[in-house]
């Protein structure tokens, strides 16, 4: 086995204060998800209407956060609400918001294609069964959709788990800032810290992405 | 129907909106919680907080790295330490506040300061003209140049000397990449956002050289085999010194007469032996230090 420099890892807390950085990344990506599903959900019976005004204004907000890199919407909130508002939003809750923000636009359009790959059939005998049109959603179009978005959905929460490595230019410090810090501050001692930390990190990241993955399978298996 | 349809957008419309708002407003007073009554939140206030206000909340927050050995970096139970840190501790002391460390990167430290995010940038801040516009800074309390680390089966010896798709690395935000921009525009720049990710790539065969300043590439040679400063003295000698937002004149004054009432009990020379001879030896005390404010030039 080469040296991996591991042993850094043994040193006071380090290994505390890296699964803490860790936590503080799963904590801001779930929490981020939790809030961009159900507006994503919404968004994307929003899109599918034909009143041309939501149209514009729901493809323009998706243009807008999908054209812009994280780590520009990143700054934007952080420091731009600063400059023209006076907030002094804390890095964890300008994280939230940009998370927030791009999850709900992502999951809108996801949501959007799913509800259009639903048969029109479905919508046509539902109104021939006498349902309302807020009962033909909630109770014959949105189940089916659910299912659907299940996979696609996956990939978004899994590359929004991975971005929160961006959240350390607003100064919160995660998973791979405390990774750094650990690297440079035995870097004297232990050179090849580097490939054993990145690669504990590395470890960190695989288990949640994995575990949700398997969550997936799971409700795919069930639901169908 | 149709009128129905009309209502159901209408209040899913207002839901989402209020949601979004809902998010403004938990911000809102999740900052009205994190700063109590400080004045860095109104409109029509300065964004900076004075000498005064400092004082009166108890806290300063000061910007530093965490991850640049020796200077600014955290150690094994979760402490800051260093050069910049120990400089930090005593002006806190001074001024008789607690300090609450933030964790800065190079590209992001002016924007702390614009912002009002930070009181003071104690960050390595190299003092150039360009920066002078942006912040304010202090005397300073330590001297830099740049230099330019290689291996040793191809050591660069002069930057005229690079063949034409030779990639020199740099750190984002930093001097060395605003030098080689301006001064070499010809040359491949390999640009990394953080210290760590260009050390990583550098070890592991990515470009030819690495341009930092001559500290960090000094400090670099001397702890690994195989690389040696072909250039240990690059474009003008600069000072490190530390930064606040522009126009806060009351904190820049009163770091001046710190920095000078320092240099009356050496500080500095003590600080470097705390800190820095472990990494350079005495060697470069002299070099690197800048006492009272007072710089060489």
């Amino acid at each position: 086995m080469p040296d991996l420099g591991l042993e850094v890892l043994q040193k006071g807390s380090n290994f505390i204060r890296l699964i803490e950085g860790f936590w503080v990344a799963v904590e801001i990506s779930l929490f981020s998800i939790a809030i961009s599903i159900p507006l994503g959900v919404f968004l994307g019976i929003l899109m599918t209407r034909k009143n041309k005004l939501i149209r514009f204004l729901t493809k323009f907000y998706l243009d807008f956060i999908r054209i812009m890199p994280q780590l520009v919407l990143l700054f934007l909130v952080f420091f731009g609400t600063t400059r023209s508002m006076g907030w002094n939003l804390s890095g964890e809750m300008a994280a939230v918001i940009v998370f927030v923000l791009w999850g709900t636009a992502e999951m809108g359009d996801l949501v959007r294609s799913a509800l259009l790959s639903i048969p029109r059939h479905q919508y046509e005998s539902s109104v021939a069964l006498g349902f309302s049109r807020i009962q033909t959603y909630f109770y014959i179009i949105l189940p089916q959709t659910l299912r659907r978005l299940i996979p696609v959905s996956i990939n978004l929460i899994t590359r929004m788990i991975k971005t929160t490595s961006l959240i350390l230019m607003i100064g919160v410090v995660e998973v791979l800032k405390v990774g750094q810090q650990i690297i440079e501050a035995n870097r004297m001692t232990s050179p090849n810290a580097a490939f054993g930390i990145f690669f504990v990190i590395f470890i960190l990241y695989f288990v949640i992405c994995w575990s949700v993955s398997m969550i997936a399978r799971y409700l795919e298996r069930k639901w169908s | 129907m149709k009128q129905l349809k009309k209502w159901i957008i209408l209040g899913v419309t207002l839901a989402l909106l209020g949601s979004l708002v809902g998010c403004g407003k938990t911000a809102e007073t999740s900052k009205a919680a994190d700063n109590g009554n400080t004045s860095s939140g109104s409109n029509d206030k300065n964004i900076y907080r004075t000498l005064d206000e400092i004082k009166k909340d108890g806290t300063i927050n000061i910007g530093v790295f965490s991850d640049k050995n020796p200077f600014g970096y955290v150690d094994e139970n979760g402490d800051y330490q260093g050069y910049d840190v120990y400089f930090a501790e005593r002006l806190a002391k001074d001024l008789g506040v607690k300090v609450n460390y933030i964790s800065t990167e190079a590209a992001n430290r002016i924007e702390y300061l614009q912002t009002g995010k930070v009181d003071i940038i104690l960050a390595n801040f190299t003092v150039t003209d360009e920066r002078k516009e942006e912040v304010d800074f202090a005397l300073p309390y330590m001297n830099v140049a740049l230099g330019v680390v290689s291996r040793n089966d191809k050591v660069v010896k002069s930057l005229d000397d690079l063949k034409k798709d030779d990639k020199i690395i740099v750190i984002s935000g930093t001097t060395a990449e605003t030098y080689l921009t301006k001064n070499y525009p010809d040359i491949l720049l390999q640009k990394f956002d953080s210290y760590a990710t260009a050390k990583e790539a550098f070890e592991n065969g990515t470009g030819i050289a690495w341009a930092n300043d001559n500290t960090e590439v000094i400090a670099f040679s001397l702890q690994n085999d195989g690389y040696t400063v072909g250039i240990p003295s690059l474009g003008s000698n600069d000072t490190i010194a530390p930064a606040v937002t522009k126009g806060n004149t009351t904190l820049l004054d009163w770091i001046n007469e710190d920095i000078k009432k320092l240099g009356e009990e050496q500080f500095f020379h003590k600080d470097y032996e705390e800190t820095l001879v472990e990494t350079y030896g005495s060697d470069y005390k002299e070099t690197l230090v800048v006492e009272g404010g007072k710089s060489a030039e």
